[in-house]
Formats: C-alpha cells, structure tokens, sequence
C-alpha cells in the first residue's frame, strides 16, 4: 500500500473543488474534506471501495477512466488528482489533457520507472522489476504505460502543460534527501503539479 | 443482525381538500393507504418515504398477518438493521393515487355518479403523485423527509421530489430508473395497454359494468412486462430449456418458462385492476421532468439541494445502467452532490427487489450517512 504524497495537501486550496481520479477507499479525499474542507468528489470503479468512500461521507461515482471526463464540464473543478493511477490507463496523454481540461490544476503521482532497483533488476538482473514499488509480474499487472520522470516532463512539453511543481517521495509518502537532488535515479514516486494556464 | 419490522397494519387517510392534476383532471377528495414503520423522532426530522413502481403498493416490509408468507416489496432493505433502518428511520410508504390497494383509484366511488370512476377515474402523472405526498408529509407533521427513495417508477418519484420539492427532502435514492422513457420503453407499455383493450371483456373500461375483468389481457400485458423486468442471464439461468415441471397444466405449454408466464400473469389478474395498469403505465410514459420544464435535464436540477444516490445494476435492460448515468451526468453537469454505482447483477430490472450484498453495502452506507447527518447516535 503506498501512501501519499505529505506534499499533496499543500497544494490544495482551501474550499476549493477537488476531484479524485481512482480516489481507492476515499482516504486522501476524506483527509482533505477535514483539512481543507474541500467540495470532494471521487471516481472508483471497485464497488467495494465506494461503500468505503460512502462510509466517510464522500460523493463518488462509479466510473471507468478510460471512459473518459466527457460528462464533465470546462474548469468544473480547481484540482483533479490522480495518484498511482496514470501508468494503468489505455492512454495516459489523453487523461493529461482531460484533467487540465475539467480542472484548473492537476496532481499526478506515479512510480518512476527508472527509480534505481528498477534499473538494477532491469539493467543488471535481466528482469523486469519485481518490487514493493511495482508488485505484480509483467503478465498480470495493471500498469501497462511505466514511465519516468524524464518522460513525463516531455509529455507534458509536448502537451503544453506547464510544471507548477515537482516532489518526489518514498513509498510511504515521505521525501528523501537523495531524491530530491536526484529524482530520475532515486525518486521512487514522483509527483507533479500542472496546469494548462498561463 | 437485521430483522423484520414483522406485523404491520396500514391506515387509511383521508384527504378533503380537492386535488388539480396536472393533465386537467380533478380530484375532489382522495385517501391513501398508508404504511409506516419505525417511529417518528420528537424533532420530525428521520422521515423516509418509500415510492413504488409500477404495480407495487404500500406494503413495502413486514407481514400483513402471523400466517402471511410473503413480505412487502421492500423487506430486503426496510426493517431492523437494515439499510433503511427501522430502528432509526421513520418510513412511510403508500399507495399511489389511482392505485388499486385501497388508496383512491379506479376503484373507488365516484362522489358524483355515486359509482366506480373505473376508465373516467382521471389521469395522473408522477407530479400529481408527488403532490398527494407532500400532503401526505403534512398529515404526519413532516416538513422534510430525510430521504426518498425508490425503485424504477419509484425512483422518478424521488428524481421529481428533488425537483418540485427541493426544501422538503434531503437526500434521494434513485434506482434502476431514467430520467425519462425511451421509445423502447413506450412500445413495451403500450403492448400491455393494447392486450388489456383488446380484450372482449375490457368493455372500454367499464368491465365492473358487465361483473367481468379483462383478465386475459391483464395476465399477458403482465407476461410482457415480466419479461422486461427479467435479464436473458436470469431466464436462462430459472428456466433454461427446461419442459414444465407436470403435465396438469394448460394445454400448449411445451417450456417452463411458458408455464410460469402463465402463471404469473393469471396471479397479477386476480389481483390488479385494469384500469390502473393503463393509468399507471401512462404515468410512467408521460414521466419527463425537462418537458414540464421544457429545459435540460442539468438545468431542471439546478434548483435541487439535496445529496443524490443513484443506483443501476448491469442487467437491467428496462433501465439500463447507461439510463440511470443520464441522471448521474445531469447532475455531476449541475455541481450537485450525487455518488454512483453500477451493480453487478444477473437479475435485470428486478435486481432493485433482490437481496444482495454489495447493493446492501452501498444502500446501507449511504442511509447510515442520511442518519449521521440527523445528528443522531449510533
């Protein structure tokens, strides 16, 4: 289970319309409704979970990501986050641009790829990594779009997204000193702050 | 853990003041027969009305004697413990105006001809339907229901109430509904209208007139809506290809599934009423909250304060999920609070009635909040 970034909630604004994409059992949501009291909403397709994400109070629908944000509108939101979720989506550049579309800031989070034992189980192993990190082996896992840091920030240049800010954590949410001098090499998550605006 | 609200007796109210209807008609004075379960808190503030469907009543939990066998409509989710908790919750449920359980319908005298209304019993729609309720709540002093809930028709009534009452209910449960019917789903009801009409002993109606019911055409007008209500998975799965179960029966039943058609709808004869099939099944036609308002749906929303639940369950191809996700996008387009789940199920449309767990689990979830907010202790 990794937990979330310590530095997401610093980057939400007080009041302000929060959605979650794949928001789990609704833990981060509920954190910032009590913190920040947010106007929350989550996407979950595991019906267990939203009974979960109800339990707490939450607004969540049901709802398949690689649907899509169609249903709804320009700006309906002042953040939408998405952690550990975009490298298991069909198409990661799509969802990028849906986000910054329907909101005015996004929070991504995913597993850097190029996180050091990835490179050695990868590099030296021959094998691909197998870790706390990206537990399920190549034939049955959910992340199907693995990237790095260095990808992500091409993405978003060709996208036109602009970086507003970037962390990088452990697995249990906190920041190591190593990765933030060297996110690319020993950023186990990174995170991202965007925005389409100027 | 859950229990039965076990033996229940419904009340009859009646109601002096003339009703207009929406479609033109008038109502002088009118009862609904009513049930109710848990008790009403001193502040009035842990009220549930329950809306039924199509040919659902106001028994929707508990036993209406020690030797009666089946429950109300709604027993899996009404009583102690469950998710709507009796224990917490004070829940009214009736049946509708136009009905045939002893709220005044078709049945009922005709104060100015001293007779049955029968076919000039006039119409109604889920607003005039709405309307009798908020009467309803004024009788037992409420001012706003803690939740509306309901199945299929039951779920637009709750949809309507968050419209046309927005200060008077606090949280809906809509589910397996639509916003409104679709083509498909007039054609479905208008075959049901025609089987009853086209019946000998339907005399336009006036089959009290002639001691006889048009009960050939109510049974299949049922065998079709059964049939709709039913998922191919779950027809498969009850009946198969399997032959009837004993030759004693009718002649010319070569299927089980044909037998039990059969029987259900010589069931559903022998205890509706004809002329309420149509009215109700026009109710259900003439649904459509953005053509009274003649506006989007998201913009006929906008006026709703309460918090939505919207449930569909995998199955239904009545009111497919896709149907009750038009409500969901409404109102997500509309910034109102609403969760929803798709459940898998291989009940179609009769889902909503049927015990399950995870549906349980969100209802549940959802009605534990609903009491929260009450400010009330666990």
């Amino acid at each position: 289970m990794i937990t979330h970034s310590h530095q997401i909630p610093n980057w939400i604004t007080i009041h302000s319309r929060v959605l979650d994409l794949g928001c789990g059992d609704g833990k981060l949501l509920a954190q910032l409704v009590k913190s920040h009291h947010i106007d929350a909403l989550g996407l979950e397709l595991d019906p267990a979970k939203i009974a979960t994400c109800l339990d707490q109070g939450l607004s969540v629908i049901q709802q398949d990501l690689n649907r899509g944000l169609s249903n709804f509108n320009d700006r309906q939101f002042d953040t939408v986050i998405m952690t550990q979720t975009l490298q298991a989506i069909r198409r990661p550049d799509l969802a990028l641009s849906e986000m910054l579309r329907v909101g005015r800031e996004a929070i991504v989070t995913f597993p850097n790829f190029a996180y050091i034992r990835n490179r050695i189980q990868l590099g030296l192993a021959g094998h691909m990594p197998v870790n706390p990190q990206l537990p399920n082996p190549w034939y049955d896992t959910p992340n199907i779009h693995l990237s790095t840091f260095r990808d992500f920030e091409e993405l978003c240049q060709t996208l036109s997204i602009r970086i507003l800010d970037k962390d990088t954590s452990n697995l249990s949410g906190k920041r190591t000193w190593l990765g933030t001098v060297w996110p690319n090499l020993f950023g186990e998550v990174a995170v991202y702050r965007l925005t389409k605006e100027s | 853990m859950t229990g039965s609200v076990g033996v229940v007796t419904p009340q009859l109210i009646p109601f002096e003041t003339p009703l207009d209807l929406e479609r033109g008609g008038r109502l002088p004075r009118y009862d609904l027969m009513v049930e109710t379960y848990g008790a009403l808190n001193a502040q009035k503030s842990n009220a549930v009305l329950v809306c039924h469907a199509l040919s659902g009543d106001h028994h929707a939990a508990g036993y209406h004697g020690p030797e009666d066998t089946k429950p109300g409509w709604w027993d899996s989710y009404i009583g102690p413990g469950k998710a709507i908790d009796t224990d917490r919750f004070f829940v009214v449920s009736l049946n509708n105006l136009g009905g045939c359980s002893g709220s005044t319908g078709p049945l009922s005298m005709n104060p100015e001809t001293g007779k049955a209304y029968g076919p000039d019993f006039p119409e109604v729609t889920v607003l005039d339907w709405v309307h009798s309720q908020a009467r309803l709540a004024d009788y037992f002093g409420i001012e706003q229901f803690a939740a509306i809930a309901g199945g299929s028709l039951g779920g637009m009534q709750a949809l309507q109430w968050s419209i046309t009452y927005p200060a008077r209910v606090k949280n809906a449960a809509i589910i397996a509904a639509a916003p409104r019917l679709t083509a498909q789903n007039i054609a479905f009801n208008e075959v049901a209208r025609q089987a009853i009409m086209r019946d000998p002993n339907f005399f336009e109606g006036n089959y009290a007139d002639h001691e006889v019911i048009p009960a050939s055409g109510l049974g299949l007008a049922r065998m079709v809506g059964h049939i709709t209500y039913l998922s191919d998975v779950s027809m498969g799965k009850k009946f198969g290809r399997r032959l009837p179960r004993d030759d004693r029966d009718a002649e010319g039943v070569n299927f089980a599934v044909e037998q039990y058609l059969r029987y259900q709808g010589e069931q559903f004869s022998g205890r509706f009423d004809a002329n309420t099939y149509i009215l109700m099944t026009r109710a259900l036609d003439y649904f459509d909250p953005t053509n009274t308002e003649s506006m989007p749906l998201p913009s006929v929303l906008q006026g709703t304060t309460c918090q939505f639940l919207v449930l569909s369950f995998t199955t239904d191809w009545r009111f497919s999920p896709s149907r009750s996700e038009e409500i969901v996008d409404a109102l997500i387009q509309a910034g109102k609070p609403v969760s929803y789940s798709r459940l898998e199920s291989t009940h179609g449309h009769d889902a909503f009635l049927i015990p399950d767990a995870t549906y349980n689990r969100i209802f549940k979830a959802f009605m534990d909040r609903v009491f929260r907010d009450l400010g009330g202790d666990e």
